[in-house]
């Protein structure tokens, strides 16, 4: 063999096998694909199904970017970022505008991604129907026939006890129509940037064994009623840091006394910001009180 | 209205050995519209599993039995339901209902099985009880906690809530008052003037001689009995 | 009028054993059926082939004419959350426990396009009433109910769709006397407003009686005997019928 070692950790066989997984996806939107998830030098939990999907996905002349709700440098996004840089040797970046191939973790990136760009989502639970319906066999019988009655019990339990939709995390979307999908932990906020976006976007979920994928510019819509419409919801308030009004927050608390700050869980966006001499009202140097 | 042709009965015990009991043999009787016909003969001689047999609940061995036009004796169980719905009326001697369902929407059942409106059919059979003399009080209770007199008066209550072409009536004036017993014969006198065909069985005697026009002893239909 | 239901011939085998054979009758709109049997008569193996829980070995079910048997699965799942309904005996296996009343009456709304939250509710709360549950509980759990009041939830969240065809397996069945007559009477209604088609399976003659216009007697997986319902309690033919009959008048 001349091959001294596999690009990307994962060896050919499995790359090729995870890649007509994906094309499988792309070709049905929002519909989960079985796949035979590999063992992965980390554990569960830990986006062992956003590292094999980016992994067959990597090639030499790709840009890497990696993040954890939205931050470059958390623990879980470092040691991504440190293994394909390992096992791939591709040159990677913070900057979304930069990057071909982000992976993340429960966030969409505030700058708009384009064309040829590809968004790798960690999936823990892929199955939008296993709040009421926990039977495997069933659930792939209600997407088969487009039963998604259950959806909206959920939603309408949501109502009745909060008197509002209070699902504000992995909120259910019918892609195109047709399969109702589990868009990943991702706060409603990001649900919008969903529909249209001129991104790929892949969904790896390594312990469930299951990849789901919008291709570019699919049309999302976000599961509702006609008296209790979607909301896109945020902290009513500005970044403490760069003063952003539109982007998520963070809510952080600082002391015991009930101090706290609010600043934008994507790291990238919130420092461009600052670079370009945005302030918030407590930047460092800024026009903190 | 009514007419019975050579009608004969007899039971099967199959768990007793497999005892055949001839009960009735070569009934026959007719009634006309308008017209009361009383069964007599001694107790045991066959008028209650005569009357079952025209209301359908006993099976006929053979013969028959027409009831507007209607063969019960061959009827299936559907054409059955369907007479009983619309054409023949039963006031049996034992009150069977739902318990809890208050009396007023005991009487107003059978209205309401024809499709009528729910406050028209109330009404009627509020009117109906208080003719009989129940108490307002009791209309929305259950009647299974009734008196024996005020069980059968809710039962006369709901065989006169429709104005059947054809009705039996088993027993209608037992265990009445002299009031209510006036009330009954009234009833059913009004009935035979809008001109339904009638068949009842009466231990009273005085009421039999008032409504009805005729008499048929059915001890004729009973066969001899082997000691 | 004509049949919701004919069945003609119908067979299940569980390997030699029969469970159910040589079964056949219709059912019209605005009747009830009972059937009624000791347990391992065959009762409930029937039932559960019509409901389509079980597939007949043999025979034919035709549901307004058309043949069950050869319609494609989508089409009768979609037929058992609109036109169909089934009653179980325990009404846990027939409610979802972890939701709320309102949403277990409200789901089968949901299941055919309904996104209103209020028109939803406001039906859930019309269904509640209608089966004599204060809707001031629509958001309790089913957990928190009586037995009796976890059953009439069962009922309102399979009628709410209006169907065609109950089914109904001993849903009186682990209720005290008062509580199975409330509930008959609530059934008894229910058939006359909406001309529900019923088969209710019962090894309970009191109940039958005040239910079913016909019934039918299973034994060993057979049809014994059939008819109207008085005319098989006041006079049956059958040797096994006379004995049930007569063992319950002893009870
Ligand atoms: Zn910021």
């Amino acid at each position: 063999m001349t091959e001294a070692y596999s690009f990307a950790y994962l060896d050919e066989s499995t790359k090729r096998m995870i890649r007509r997984t994906l094309l499988k996806a792309l070709a049905v939107p929002g519909y989960q694909v079985p796949f035979a998830s590999r063992e992965m030098p980390m554990p569960y939990g830990w986006g062992t199904g956003g590292v094999q999907v980016t992994a067959a996905c990597l090639v030499p002349e790709d840009v890497l970017k990696v993040i954890d709700q939205g931050a470059d440098d958390t623990t879980n996004a470092v040691s991504i970022r440190r293994f394909f840089q390992r096992t791939a040797g591709v040159a990677v970046t913070e900057h979304t505008t930069e990057a071909s191939l982000i992976q993340t973790r429960h966030r969409i990136p505030e700058a708009p991604l384009k064309e040829g760009q590809i968004l790798i989502y960690q999936v823990p639970i892929p199955e939008p129907l296993r709040f009421l319906e926990p039977r495997e066999s069933e659930t792939r019988k209600m997407h088969a026939l487009e039963e998604y009655g259950l959806m909206h019990v959920k939603l309408y339990e949501d109502i009745a006890r909060h008197g509002a939709i209070a699902t504000s995390y992995g909120y259910p979307v019918k892609v195109e129509g047709r399969y109702v999908m589990d868009p990943s932990p991702i706060p409603k906020f990001d649900n919008p940037k969903l529909s249209g976006n001129p991104a790929i976007q892949l969904f790896g979920a390594g312990r469930e064994s299951r990849i789901h994928a919008l291709p570019p510019y699919t049309r999302v819509v976000n599961l509702d009623f006609e008296d209790h419409p979607f909301e896109p919801t945020k902290a009513d308030a500005a970044c403490d840091l760069c003063g952003a009004t539109t982007s998520y927050l963070d809510e952080v608390i600082m002391d015991d006394a009930g101090g706290r700050m609010f600043c934008c869980s994507d790291t990238d966006f919130c420092a461009t910001r600052r670079a370009a001499g945005h302030a918030g009202r407590l930047a460092p140097g800024g026009e903190a009180a | 209205m009514i007419r019975i042709e050579n009608l004969s009965k007899s039971f099967t015990l199959h768990n007793q050995g497999g005892a055949v009991i001839e009960v009735l043999r070569g009934a026959a009787l007719s009634v006309a519209p308008g017209e009361c016909v009383a069964l007599t003969g001694a107790s045991g001689a066959g008028k209650s599993t005569l009357m079952r047999m025209i209301w359908g609940n006993y099976r006929a061995a053979s013969g028959q039995i027409l009831v507007g036009g209607l063969d019960v004796a061959q009827a299936s169980p559907r054409e059955i339901i369907a007479l009983r719905r619309d054409r023949l009326g039963y006031v049996s001697q034992f009150l069977r209902v739902v318990p809890r369902v208050p009396t007023r929407r005991v009487v107003a059942e059978p209205l309401l099985a024809l499709g009528m409106g729910e406050a028209e059919a109330i009404a009627r059979a509020e009117g109906l009880l208080s003719t009989l003399n129940i108490p307002e009080r009791l209309w929305s209770l259950s009647p299974t906690t009734f008196s024996g007199g005020e069980q059968q008066r809710v039962n006369i209550a709901r065989g006169f809530a429709h104005p059947y072409p054809a009705l039996l009536l088993d027993e209608p004036t037992a265990s009445l008052d002299a009031v209510n017993r006036e009330v009954v014969l009234g009833l059913i006198a009004a009935a035979k003037a809008r001109g339904a065909a009638l068949i009842g069985i009466f231990h009273d005697e005085a009421a039999r001689a008032r409504v009805a026009d005729r008499a048929v002893d059915v001890t004729a239909f009973t066969p001899a009995r082997a000691a | 009028m004509s049949a919701l239901l004919q069945v003609e011939g119908l067979e299940k085998r569980y390997g030699a054993r029969i469970g159910c054979t040589g079964v056949s009758f219709d059912l019209f709109p605005g009747e009830v059926l009972g059937i009624v049997g000791e347990s391992g008569s065959g009762k409930s193996t029937l039932l559960a082939c019509l409901a389509g829980h079980l597939a007949a070995d043999s025979g034919q079910i035709l549901y307004r004419g058309r043949d069950l048997g050869a319609m494609a699965e989508p089409e009768r799942r979609v037929l058992a959350r609109t036109e169909w309904a089934f009653v179980h005996q325990n009404p846990r296996d027939g409610l979802r426990m972890g939701v709320s009343a309102g949403a277990n009456v409200g789901e089968r709304l949901m299941a055919v396009g309904a996104r209103h939250y209020g028109a939803i509710r406001a039906a859930a709360e019309d269904w509640l009433g209608r089966v004599e549950i204060d809707p001031g509980r629509i958001d309790d759990r089913p957990r928190a109910f009586s037995g009796g009041m976890q059953q009439r939830l069962q009922i309102a969240r399979n009628l709410v769709t209006a169907p065609r065809l109950v089914l109904m397996d001993e849903p009186t069945g682990g209720l005290d006397v008062s509580v199975q007559a409330r509930l008959l009477d609530l059934l008894r209604a229910l058939v006359r407003e909406m001309g529900l088609g019923v088969i209710i399976v019962t090894h309970d003659l009191a109940v039958a009686r005040l239910l079913a216009d016909r019934l039918m007697v299973m034994k060993d997986g057979r049809v014994i005997e059939a008819g109207l319902t008085d005319q098989v309690l006041d006079d049956p033919q059958a040797a096994y019928t006379q004995l049930l009959v007569s063992s319950v008048l002893q009870v």
